[in-house]
């Protein structure tokens, strides 16, 4: 079918970098495609080569200031495979610490600042109060609880870190700094109230998705495979191996971290800086599938933690064979992920070694090739480094957990598209709709634009000959 | 009083800054009864507006970034850069040392994990890239400076708390810093 006309949202806002949305439009106004395009290249590969490896845990996590401590502890791990070392005890429990923090203030962020409006106020409210101040004026408890939440996992980044925003704890070998028991126990304190804070907003999108089920159903509609890291088969966010599990529950493959060349590819497309992965036995795009909060709680058989373990048998019951592809239940999913973390970091300040003294293990071999694997937030985070006799980096290649969803995120838009647009003519609450898809990947497009970007939308309609024929701005 | 308008943007940047900004966690709700947020990667709008404040995080490394810097300009009075990169070019940088045409060679053909055999290289509908990747101030007048990787949340806060007495603040040396 010819192409006439093309809609172009531009930014897309309330995600977390860099991107546009274009719709193509048939002759008889039908949508032919629609692409969501990352339009931000920074070239991390290209500009590391040449430094020490050592470096690259300080680097990479410029990468993206949202979940720098993904990028810091997966170059780290690679950085201890290069030194062919394993670490303490001590220095992994504190860098799953640290990442647990993470975890909790990424998708606080995710879910209070950028998603909840939509889910309180309705996709059509008004774009002025769909917001976090919007959300502070009408629910003040529930915004200064989501904040809070936050802060509670950026401040554990800082006492391990010294900041917040690109710390600076994991070294090649272990982590440069131990945490005291007066730490400790400042944090398990306060634990037992951001828990509770992280059940409420569990029981407020439970009862979104039970009110909305309509809409939860039609809601871009896709059935994918789901990838993600499990230990013994129960979730796992720091280190285990790989897992792809199809659409109906079968586990296609489980493989090493450093297998992971002979099993994911990265396809590009000319229309955006962001490439796509997908499964290399099955090809592009036959093999693609999806990360983050839904493809680990999908591809995982349980969660080592009695609470999220427990909710995640209620999730499930959502699908058939367990599994659940609804789309908006991605923030359900991140919600269990949440508890789980605060679950965790519990059981880690539990641990006696997590105040140990033992932090760091020292070696003077560098080996040719060193591969870091963990679970950002937004997914499955790929770290590989080559390095020649003396420790320069000669080749980095980054997986980014955002571009595993590429694919997902482009067939979820058009979907949206398909149901909603008609003509020329496009709702802002319509608008919102495809920008929410992308919302509930929670991509970070500063991370897909190392090569990824950046994010702000404006709707443009493209003629047969490429001519713009209107344009479509929220203002 | 009347409300100061704000807008804030990030360009080639990482987000970080927008997250320090975050972090001054709740006394953002005292900040906007002040303070209107009218453009931002946090709020919902297209356009950049009339403001009286603009803020910009990131250098400017491709056409698009480098409009939006001009375009920012010509809507706010006051012209703030927050971060490395807004500043003094930061790690993006680091790709000054070879030509955008290498930096996407390695990115988009080179890489192991990449399957591209017809070694496409991304550019439709995208924004081409800049020659090198610059600070905000080789292509705008910037009135207020606040350097860091990202600045402290404090310190950004100072910077809007002068702002709204009026002054044009110099930040500080025990408020800088070069992480």
């Amino acid at each position: 079918m010819t192409t006439v006309r093309k809609l172009e949202i531009n930014p897309v806002t309330r995600i977390e970098g860099h991107g546009k949305i274009t719709v193509h439009l048939a002759e008889d106004g039908s949508v032919s495609e629609a692409r969501f395009h990352v339009t931000q290249f920074r070239g991390f590969e290209a500009f590391s080569k040449g430094r020490d490896f050592r470096e690259m845990p300080e680097i990479t996590p410029r990468i993206c200031g949202i979940c720098p401590v993904s990028h810091h502890l997966a170059s780290a791990k690679a950085c201890d495979s290069i030194l062919g070392v394993e670490i303490t005890p001590t220095a992994h429990k504190l860098r799953e610490l640290l990442h647990m923090g993470q975890v909790v203030q990424s998708h606080a962020l995710s879910f209070f600042h950028l998603s909840s409006p939509d889910l309180l106020f309705g996709f059509d409210a008004d774009p002025a109060t769909r917001n976090i101040a919007g959300v502070a004026a009408k629910y003040p408890d529930l915004a200064t609880k989501g904040i809070l939440l936050r802060k509670f996992g950026q401040d554990i980044i800082k006492t391990l870190g010294g900041k917040k925003v690109h710390p600076w704890h994991s070294i090649p070998g272990g982590v440069n700094r131990g945490l005291r028991k007066d730490e400790r126990d400042a944090i398990l304190k306060a634990l037992p109230a951001k828990t509770a804070d992280a059940r409420e907003a569990l029981e407020l999108v439970k009862g979104y998705l039970e009110k909305h089920k309509e809409e939860v159903r039609n809601f871009a509609p896709l059935e994918t495979a789901y990838l993600g890291l499990v230990n013994g088969g129960y979730l796992e966010m720091y280190d285990g191996d790989i897992r792809l599990k199809g659409a109906k529950g079968r586990i296609i493959d489980e493989f090493e971290d450093w297998e992971y060349i002979d099993h994911i590819g990265e396809h590009v497309e000319s229309w955006s800086y962001l490439k796509f992965p997908f499964y290399r036995p099955l090809g592009f795009p036959h093999g693609s599938y999806r990360v983050g909060p839904l493809g680990r709680v999908n591809a995982c058989d349980d969660i080592s933690t009695p609470e999220a373990s427990a909710e995640l048998k209620v999730f499930r019951q959502a699908g058939e064979e367990g599994m659940v592809h609804h789309l908006l239940y991605y923030h359900y999913a991140r919600l269990i992920e949440t508890l789980y973390g605060l679950e965790k970091i519990g059981e880690l300040l539990e641990d006696p070694d997590i105040t140990g003294s033992d932090l760091r293990v020292t070696s003077s071999e560098i080996y040719p090739e060193g591969i870091g694997v963990i679970e950002a937030p937004r997914g499955t985070l790929i770290h590989h480094y080559q390095v020649d006799e003396k420790g320069a980096l000669t080749g980095v290649n980054l997986i980014v957990a955002t571009g595993h969803n590429n694919y997902a995120m482009n067939k979820g838009v058009e979907s949206v598209a398909r149901q909603y647009i008609k003509g020329p003519e496009v709702p802002e609450g319509v608008m919102n709709r495809m920008e929410h898809v992308i919302r509930c990947y929670d991509p970070c497009l500063s991370c897909s634009t190392h090569a990824v970007g950046k994010m702000p939308l404006k709707l443009t309609v493209i003629s047969a000959t490429g001519e713009e024929v209107a344009t479509c701005v929220r203002e | 009083m009347a409300k100061v308008k704000l807008a804030t943007v990030w360009l080639e940047a990482c987000a970080g800054c927008h997250m320090s900004f975050l972090d001054i966690d709740d006394k953002i709700v005292g900040l906007l009864d002040k303070v209107d947020i009218l453009y931002s990667p946090v709020v919902d709008g297209k356009e950049i507006p009339k403001v009286d404040v603009g803020v910009i995080s990131g250098g400017l490394g491709n056409e698009e970034e480098l409009h939006l810097a001009k375009k920012m300009r010509e809507q706010c009075d006051i012209l703030v850069a927050w971060g490395d990169c807004a500043v003094f070019g930061g790690i993006n940088s680091m790709r000054n040392f070879m030509t955008p045409e290498e930096a996407l060679k390695v990115g988009y053909v080179d890489t192991p994990s990449t399957v591209n055999p017809e070694g496409v290289i991304p550019g439709e509908d995208l924004p081409a890239l800049l020659p090198k990747a610059i600070p905000v101030d080789y292509a705008v007048k910037v009135d207020v400076y606040v350097p860091g990787c990202p600045p402290d949340a404090e310190t950004i806060l100072w910077v809007f708390q002068e702002l709204l007495e009026g002054r044009i603040p110099k930040v500080p040396s025990d408020m800088m810093r070069y992480d």
